[in-house]
Parts: structure tokens; C-alpha cells; sequence
């Protein structure tokens, strides 16, 4: 199939999906591939997606049969020991009303499966089944299209965005992205929990369609590097355990034997009580943070999304950025063809527009974060063992005076770790999100 | 009552192309020079199975994460995306 496109784009998800529907909306004339057997086969989140962004794509989301799990009305973050830990949320009646949407759940299979059929209707030529293994270049190296695993499968395009997420092989053969190092991803897997919608309504005290995510941090993933999340779908919950790569290789643990841990876990265990597991799938999280973002941008070439790995690990937020990254990428190639020129110069724009933008800002603020929780360990280990050990004294009620108790805690929180690395700790973590 | 890693990927929906688009390029290195071996524990699908005097590669679980690829100590393992269409395809996602 030698035939000639103006944008070829790598991968369906948020972000080659948001760049192939506004530049089809701008009769730029497109081609999407997939590898896998449709839209979203292959990808996985926690399953969070934002509101704001699609509707800068997709304005009228709302109408077009948005195939959304819960509208999100509470965001709870969990601290845990073995035995418990602490609950701290925030739920407010305004985003079930005029912030309806600010966040929402969906499950990744249909929702991009969804979110590639509005760009088909648009007119993107969406191939799902196509694997891209190598890009087409000129003599000067410029990008010219992609070679796919098809038999005379050579696309050329006048420019390619690489959109084919944070595993992504393509990115390294052809040098675009280096390989990712292991302390650089996340390794995370997900079950999804069926239960009938009124069980998931009663047990997080919600209706009429909205729900709540948990994030959970603590001990609860073997003294690694890592987090969980719970999120409530329609019908079902997803449940995800992960850690750094790297952290896994050198403590030896199994993830499918910690998301087990995670289940049984007294926080968690009641919430899925009765529920049966759906699905197990497995995925990274470009955890790298801005020091590890490539070139944005060259001869004939973008890229957007995880493939540019483009993740706010603090604020648990990626689709939005590859949404945003995708929106402005395609933004950029608009003009680009306009102008007749789509060199690295005339492409500049997108880095420019990136970095204007909340996506390199809020990469940039937090770039110390990663760094910031591989060398404070003792956050996944000594900290919520001493956070227990104060929470249970102050909530027993026992004879023994607070002032007593406080000094318990003192001497068991200094028996945990010292006072020096208790300041440092608290001194490095709000450098790394100041 | 634990689920086993069989019980999890059972509940997946796999076409599984006879041809592996896992390999370890030298089978010796695995069994000679890697000590840890952590391919056996962070691989979520269990693909990497010690047996008797090598590491089988079982291919048909594969969730198609990567982490072998980089993670391995030796960089021991060819890895490529399944041919278009096969594989894992999530329902749920």
C-alpha cells in the first residue's frame, strides 16, 4: 500500500487519537496505526481520563456516547501499614454538577476503541492490526513515513508522529527516544473486580453514575518503590499494584503475588469482597519525570503522549498530557503544512508550545519527585510503620496520659529512623514538588 | 483464597502466534553468568521459567510489557511486538 499521506501517526491512544481527530478536523489527510487487534487492545491505565482536555478535542464528547465508567466525585489518598493506615480524602457535590467530567473512569478497551471510531468518522484512516517496525528516512535522515510489518507495507507521510507509548521498541531502534532504563518505568499490573453497580454505589457512598478513586502508597509493595490504586468503575473496580522496574529486579518480588497482598490488605479486602477478577493485564508508567523527556521534535517527526514520557507520577496524571501533547503536536503540523515546510526548524513549534503549556511546566516543577522517593525508601518502609505505631497509641483509649503517648511515639518514630533523616526527608520532599 | 498467575492470565484473551516474539539470545549466559536471574520474579506473567538446566521462554502469556527487555542484567533477551493482531487483547483495558 505505497500511497502517500500528509501525517502518519503511531499508536491509538490518547495522544495519536487527539492529534488524528484535529487534524482530520482540519482536512489534513491522515492514517492512524495500531498494532493491536483494535483500538485500546493493547493499552492499559489506571483508568482515569480528564474532561477539559477531551473537550479540547472533542468539544461535544458528552453526545457522542462517551463510554465513561464513574464520574469522579471523590479522590481519596491512603497511607498504609500492613495492618491499616490512614484515609484522607477530598469529595465535593461540584463535580457531579458544574465540574461534571473534571475526571472520570473508563476502561481503556472501549473508551479508545471509542475515541479512534470519532476519528475515523472525521475521516482518519484508522488501521488497527498493524505493527510499525521502522520509519522511512531520506538520504539527509528525515523522517519520510513508517514501514510497517505488512507485507509492501511503506506509508510515507510528511510528517510522523510517534505516539506508540512508553514501550516502545520502534523508539529506540530508530534512536528518537534512547531505550528506557528500568529505574525510569514503573511496572504495574491491574485486575478488574466485577461487582454489581448498587455494591460498588454502597460501599463507597455513592449514585447516579459518579465514583471515587484511592490512591495508596505505604507498605504495600514489599518496601519498593512504589503505589496502588483503586478505582470504582460502573460495575466493577480496577485494581492496580506498581513499582519501579528496577526496584522489582533487585527485590525479587512477583507482581501477580503483591496485587494478592493488595486484595487482602483489611483496607481493601472489604471493598471487593465477592467480586471476581475480569481481567489481568500489565503495563509501565513512564516514571522518569522531565529529565528524561527526548527531543519533542526533528526532521519530519514528532512525538507525544508515554512515548515522549510524559507523566505526572505526583498528580497521577497522563492522559491529559498525552491528550494535550497529541492536540498540540497536531496543532503544530497544521501550520507546518501550511507553511509547505515540516523540518525540525518549521516542527520547533511544538517544543515551544510544550513548554508554554501546563504539560512541561507541571513536568518541570515536579522533575525531583522521581528521584525524591528512589532515594527516600524509608516512605514505603520505616515511615508508615512509625505512622501506625501513632496512630494506634492516640486512638487507644487506655489509661495512659497523652503527653505519655506522645512520648512513645517520639521514642518509636526515632527508634524507626533518626531525627536527621526524618528532617531530610522532609526537606528533599518539598524540594522535589515546591 | 490467593489466585495463582495461571488462574490470572486464564482470565485474558489471547491469539497466540506459534512463532515466539520472545528469545533469549544465549541460553548459556542465563544459566553461567546471571546470578540473580530476576526474570523469573518481575516478569507479571511468569513467561521466564527456571527448569532443570535452562530458562523456557513461554511466550504465549506474555502481557507484553517490556520489562524483560530492559530489565534483564544481561540484556539477554530479543524482544519484539507480537505481529499485528496477535497477542494480548484487553477487553477491560
Amino acid at each position: 500500500m505505497k500511497e502517500a499521506f500528509d501525517v502518519a501517526i503511531v499508536g491509538a491512544g490518547p495522544a495519536g487519537t487527539s492529534a488524528a481527530c484535529i487534524l482530520a478536523g482540519a482536512g489534513v489527510k491522515t492514517i492512524l496505526f495500531e498494532r493491536g487487534e483494535y483500538p485500546g487492545a493493547k493499552n492499559m491505565s489506571g483508568g482515569v481520563l480528564y474532561g477539559q482536555e477531551l473537550a479540547r478535542v472533542l468539544p461535544d464528547f458528552a453526545e457522542r456516547k462517551l463510554p465513561i465508567e464513574r464520574n469522579i466525585i471523590e479522590s481519596r489518598l491512603w497511607y498504609l501499614s500492613k495492618e491499616g493506615g490512614y484515609n484522607l480524602g477530598y469529595r465535593d457535590a461540584i463535580f457531579a454538577t458544574e465540574r461534571k467530567h473534571n475526571v472520570f473512569t473508563v476502561g481503556r478497551a472501549r473508551f479508545d476503541r471509542w475515541y479512534a471510531e470519532q476519528a475515523r468518522q472525521k475521516g482518519v484512516l484508522v488501521v488497527p492490526g498493524t505493527v510499525v517496525v521502522d520509519l522511512l528516512r531520506d538520504g539527509s535522515g528525515r523522517v519520510t513515513g513508517v514501514v510497517t510489518g505488512r507485507a509492501e507495507g511503506e506509508v510515507t507521510a510528511q510528517v510522523t508522529l510517534l505516539a506508540d507509548g512508553v514501550n516502545s521498541p520502534l523508539a529506540a531502534l530508530t534512536g528518537f527516544r534512547r531505550e528506557v532504563k528500568p529505574e525510569h518505568v514503573a511496572l504495574a499490573v491491574k485486575e478488574v473486580i466485577d461487582l454489581p453497580a448498587e455494591v460498588v454505589d454502597q460501599r463507597f457512598g455513592v449514585s447516579g453514575g459518579n465514583g471515587v478513586t484511592t490512591e495508596v502508597l505505604g507498605d504495600i509493595v514489599g518496601g519498593m518503590n512504589g503505589v496502588g490504586v483503586l478505582y470504582t468503575n460502573s460495575a466493577s473496580i480496577s485494581l492496580c499494584i506498581g513499582a519501579n522496574l528496577a526496584d522489582f529486579a533487585t527485590f525479587k518480588l512477583k507482581p501477580y503475588e503483591l496485587i494478592e497482598e493488595f486484595k487482602q490488605h483489611p483496607m481493601v479486602a472489604p471493598l471487593i469482597a465477592g467480586g471476581k477478577s475480569l481481567e489481568y493485564v500489565a503495563h509501565w508508567l513512564p516514571e522518569g519525570g522531565y529529565d528524561t523527556i527526548p527531543r519533542l521534535y526533528g526532521d519530519g517527526y514528532l512525538i507525544a503522549g508515554d512515548s515522549a514520557m510524559l507523566f505526572n507520577a505526583p498528580h497521577r496524571e497522563g492522559s491529559n498530557l498525552a491528550m494535550a501533547s497529541g492536540r498540540m503536536a497536531a496543532e503544530t503540523v497544521i501550520e507546518a503544512l501550511e507553511r509547505g515546510d515540516c523540518s525540525r526548524k518549521s516542527l520547533a513549534d511544538y517544543g515551544e508550545r510544550m513548554a508554554q503549556s501546563f504539560v512541561l511546566q507541571d513536568m518541570k516543577k515536579y522533575r525531583g519527585f522521581g528521584p525524591f522517593l528512589h532515594h527516600h525508601k524509608e516512605i514505603f518502609n520505616e515511615l508508615p510503620r512509625a505512622a501506625t505505631f501513632a496512630g494506634r497509641e492516640m486512638i487507644t483509649v487506655n489509661g495512659v496520659s497523652k503527653r505519655e503517648k506522645q512520648k512513645l511515639i517520639f521514642r518509636n518514630a526515632r527508634k524507626e529512623t533518626s531525627l536527621l533523616k526524618y528532617l531530610k526527608l522532609l526537606w528533599s520532599g518539598w524540594r522535589a514538588v515546591k | 483464597m490467593t489466585m495463582k498467575i495461571e488462574d490470572k492470565l486464564f482470565l485474558d484473551r489471547f491469539r497466540v502466534d506459534e512463532e515466539s516474539h520472545l528469545r533469549i539470545i544465549n541460553g548459556q549466559i542465563c544459566m553461567t553468568e546471571c546470578k540473580g536471574q530476576p526474570c523469573l520474579y518481575f516478569c507479571p506473567a511468569n513467561v521466564y521459567r527456571l527448569e532443570k538446566d535452562y530458562i523456557s521462554v513461554n511466550h504465549e502469556g506474555c502481557l507484553e510489557c517490556g520489562s524483560c527487555r530492559i530489565a534483564c542484567p544481561h540484556l539477554n533477551i530479543e524482544w519484539r511486538f507480537p505481529r499485528g493482531g496477535y497477542g494480548i487483547s484487553h477487553k477491560f483495558g
